[in-house]
């Protein structure tokens, strides 16, 4: 089932998630999706709904706060799926990393595919970290229709 | 002869709906592109779309809602199939009414508040379109004698030049029902609307893939109806459908969204008047 993986990869939909980032690299990221880079003809939609996403995009340091919000979301994402940590926050904490009220990196809640690092991280580092999460995708993919396979 | 081709022409009318309603949406998506100075997706995208949600892990928030999903699906092909067998108009405007309910039931049979909404909303958007449609119906019905579809067919000069106001009322139903621009209210397919998502809030994987689906048959089915209004030849009757088609993406491009209040104004009051003044016409001038 190749067509399957195709279509996986032609339609990625994302959900933004701001785990009480500086909107730095919120604004990035949606200045990668306005209509002058027109992320559609990758069909690339920002969907807002978790349940009808692929991938996760999370900006900022993960929280006591907001850390059962973020696996929340993580847990309404149905198979296969992705998350994207973007920012220097959002992959390690950066200079939040060693306050009282923050965990951390949001690896520290889900488990994270792809690091964007950037303060803030730029829009054609954005994209670098789209293509790298796609590859993932494929082969989580490839992986999940050999587990189907197996099933039978 | 002619009739074993026009059996094939209704059976080819059936089967290759989904395919052409397919690529109608991805004709739409492309077309808002251009409209916004982008290059769009491919063509093929919506259904890269519908394959990707089939393969999805299936998250099912009740019983219910897989079985209205496909009812929303099975009740739009059946109003499809009952165009090819030129049934009675009222007859399909209600087999697809019910397709419509089924949407909105699924949407209420969660507790998520963008779904209700939605759902309510749905609700309102079949009250704004029913009437003009039926309207319609009534003023064929007026001119041939007859609601069955065979009727129109059989009737010598072409519906346009009869009806012309109610063909352009025809515009409001279609961008009701591509849930497009001004009366997106009930879910629409672009990003962040205020429902998130609306109607289709509590879909995800193959029960959105059907609704989807189901959502691009609905489109296709009240293109065909408009196509009844030069229903002598389908391919003058396509071309009309199309011109109206474009005429909606392009309301799409150009108006914001509006609320509930005026979706209902509009088709109410300019949708009514102009179909009355249709009909009076027809009746007073014995136009036909």
């Amino acid at each position: 089932m190749k067509l399957m993986t195709k279509a996986r990869l032609k339609s990625p939909w994302v959900l933004h998630f701001d785990t009480g980032s500086c909107n730095g690299c919120d604004i990035e990221i949606l200045a990668a999706l306005t209509p002058k880079f027109d992320a559609e003809r990758f069909g690339i939609v920002n969907i807002g709904d978790p349940k009808q996403a692929d991938i996760l995009l999370i900006t900022g340091p993960a929280n006591h706060r907001n850390k059962t919000v973020l696996k929340n979301l993580y847990d309404q994402m149905p198979e296969p799926k992705l998350v994207m940590a973007i920012g220097e926050c959002a992959c390690s904490g950066a200079i939040f990393h060693n306050c009282p009220n923050t965990l951390g990196g949001v690896d520290k809640v889900v488990p994270v595919d792809v690091y964007v690092p950037g303060c803030a991280a730029r829009p054609e580092q954005i994209v670098d970290g789209v293509v790298l999460a796609l590859q993932k995708l494929a082969e989580k993919s490839e992986q999940l229709e050999k587990k189907e396979k197996k099933g039978e | 002869m002619t009739q074993e081709i026009d059996m094939a022409l209704r059976v080819l009318y059936v089967l290759s709906a989904p395919i052409l309603a397919g690529l109608l949406t991805g004709i739409d998506r492309k077309l808002t592109a251009r409209m916004q100075s982008r290059m769009g997706p491919p063509l093929l995208q919506p259904f890269y779309d519908l394959i990707k949600l089939w393969g999805k892990e299936p998250f099912i928030t009740n019983n219910i809602q897989p079985t209205l999903a496909f009812g929303y699906l099975a009740f739009t092909v059946t109003g499809i199939s009952l165009i090819a067998l030129q049934e009675d108009l009222l007859f399909i405007l209600y087999t697809v009414l019910i397709a419509d309910v089924c949407l909105a039931v699924a949407a209420y049979s969660t507790k998520s508040p963008y779904s209700n909404l939605g759902g309510k909303r749905e609700l309102l958007a079949m009250l704004s379109i029913e009437p003009i449609m039926v309207l319609t119906a009534i003023g064929v019905h007026l001119i041939t004698g007859s609601f069955q579809i065979s009727s129109i067919f059989a009737y010598p000069t072409p519906l346009i030049f009869i009806l012309p106001a109610a063909l352009a009322v025809q515009v409001i139903v279609l961008v009701i029902d591509m849930k497009k621009s001004p009366f997106d209210i009930s879910g629409s397919s672009h990003a962040h609307q205020s429902l998130v998502r609306g109607v289709y809030t509590e879909f995800s994987g193959y029960t959105q893939a059907l609704v989807e689906l189901g959502h691009w048959l609905k489109v296709y089915f009240t293109m065909s109806l408009i196509a009844l209004f030069w229903a002598q030849n389908f391919l003058i009757g396509g071309a009309i459908a199309f011109v109206l088609f474009f005429v909606a993406i392009l309301i799409d491009n150009l108006y914001p969204r509006l609320d509930w209040k005026d979706m209902l104004k509009t088709s109410w009051t300019f949708g009514f008047i102009m179909i009355l003044v249709n009909l009076i016409v027809i009746v007073v001038f014995k136009v036909i």
